[in-house]
């Protein structure tokens, strides 16, 4: 049964071509046609998660506008981490900022950046941390995450007053932040992404909410 | 054997046992070790694979007078890949959350290459009926693979069964996770825990065959055409 051929009908190469063509017309409609009819359910799904992600730094009863439609894309390697533009999201209440959701990115981590959602009062103060991606060693590193322990709870209602600036650093380095044991290199990158996040949100709170929505704004600090 | 009725119950059984793509021909194994992790997400998985390898199979023996003997691999990573998609896209419409947590692996189905066995050895030299059992029979057979090595690494790696339930059934279905210990053995939930239990399955399978006798475990070796 091996030896016979297949199909020993078809021959020449005008019908073999023409079959496999056919095929691709089809497979590209079925695939096109998936795509139609879910697409929205998708982009729907995918709001909803990034929204849920945005709840747990930011309570949803302090603002009342539409908050992952509100969004801008920062470009500041220098403070936020990374070079490609990271998403930000702005909360007002009647029309008038309340608070901000900055993606930051914590460049030195022990197994590379470590990324988490910020959230800022206007008054640079922070309204709660949370890491939403990170390669950290299981067991050591990870305890940045909210389910693993209370460490990154423990920035909430910080800004650069409190502690003081030049006291930003872990308790090993000289500063007043806990330390992590095991994981300084993790909680140094994270402090000091902290750290200069809140520094640039007391300069440009006001211009980032005077951008308009999802339009990549120029650069604010220069590069030196 | 074209001319003859074809015999459904050994394919069923071919599927399901006897050439069982994950304990028999040892195919899949990359999805099949990685996201048997839980009974929830190797039961999505399965069903995942189940819809692929049957339409698939459906395809392939339809437009079989169409597509040339040597163009046949190309026309059946297309149709492979056509499926994968919309599957991946249905997936992330349908269970987000569940996405979420395996979404990495739905788009790796299209290199499972038990369904290109499938497609090469059975659905392109069968008529269409004989193909969607087939399909089905070896889907079938996969996914309860993945389901009963989710249930052993779920049960002994965190002592749960049915975590999750609803990223699968919906919010409704919460309270269908049974505790039966407090934590486990988390070897089970770590890559090496999967290769330990598919290897247990293999050995069982292969020393209840060898109970069963001669006959029909050769008869194993015939299904592959």
């Amino acid at each position: 049964m091996r030896e016979q051929p297949l199909n020993p009908r078809v021959d020449g190469w005008l019908r073999p071509l023409g079959g496999l063509l056919l095929l691709a017309v089809l497979a590209g409609g079925l695939v096109t046609l998936t795509e139609r009819v879910t697409r929205e359910r998708i982009s729907g799904n995918q709001a909803l998660e990034t929204l849920r992600q945005l709840n747990t730094v930011l309570p949803p009863d302090l603002y009342d506008n539409d908050l992952h439609r509100d969004r801008v894309l920062l470009t500041e390697p220098r403070i936020l981490g990374s070079r490609d533009p990271l998403p930000a999201w702005r909360a007002r209440r009647d029309g008038r900022p309340v608070a901000a959701v900055l993606t930051v990115v914590a460049p030195n981590g022990y197994n590379g950046p470590i990324r988490m959602l910020v959230a800022l009062r206007m008054d640079a103060s922070i309204i709660a941390v949370r890491v939403i991606e990170h390669k950290e060693t299981p067991g050591i590193g990870d305890v940045i995450e909210a389910d693993k322990s209370d460490w990154i709870l423990g920035f909430g209602s910080r800004s650069l007053r409190n502690p003081p600036s030049a006291r930003w650093r872990l308790e090993v380095d000289g500063g007043d932040i806990d330390h992590i044991s095991g994981a300084s290199m993790t909680g140094r990158t994270i402090v000091s992404a902290l750290r200069r996040s809140l520094g640039w949100f007391e300069e440009n709170s006001e211009a980032l909410f005077a951008w308009p929505s999802d339009e990549r704004p120029a650069p604010v600090s220069g590069d030196p | 054997m074209t001319t003859q009725r074809p015999d459904y119950r050994s394919i069923i059984g071919a599927g399901l046992w006897w050439n069982n793509p994950g304990m028999a021909q040892l195919l899949g194994l990359c999805p099949l070790l990685a996201v048997s992790r839980s009974l929830v997400t190797g039961l999505a998985l399965g069903l995942a694979t189940l819809a692929v390898v049957t339409a698939t199979n459906v395809l392939v023996s339809a437009t079989r007078s169409l597509i040339h003997h040597h163009l046949r691999l190309p026309a059946y990573v297309l149709i492979i890949a056509t499926f994968v998609t919309c599957i991946d896209l249905l997936f992330m419409a349908t269970w987000f959350d569940l996405y979420l947590r395996i979404g990495l692996f739905i788009p790796l189905i299209v290199t499972n290459c038990a369904i290109l066995g499938r497609a090469e050895s059975f659905a392109s030299r069968q008529p269409v009926l004989p193909s969607l059992v087939d399909g089905l029979a070896q889907g079938s057979g996969f996914a309860l693979l993945l389901v009963a090595m989710g249930t052993v690494r779920e049960l002994v790696g965190r002592g749960t069964l049915l975590a999750d339930a609803e990223l699968l059934f919906g919010p409704g279905a919460t309270d269908l996770a049974i505790r039966v210990g407090d934590g486990g053995l988390s070897l089970a939930t770590l890559p090496p825990g999967a290769f330990l239990v598919l290897a247990l399955f293999v050995a069982a399978r292969n020393a209840l065959l060898a109970r069963g006798g001669r006959h029909e475990a050769s008869g194993s070796e015939e299904h592959a055409p």
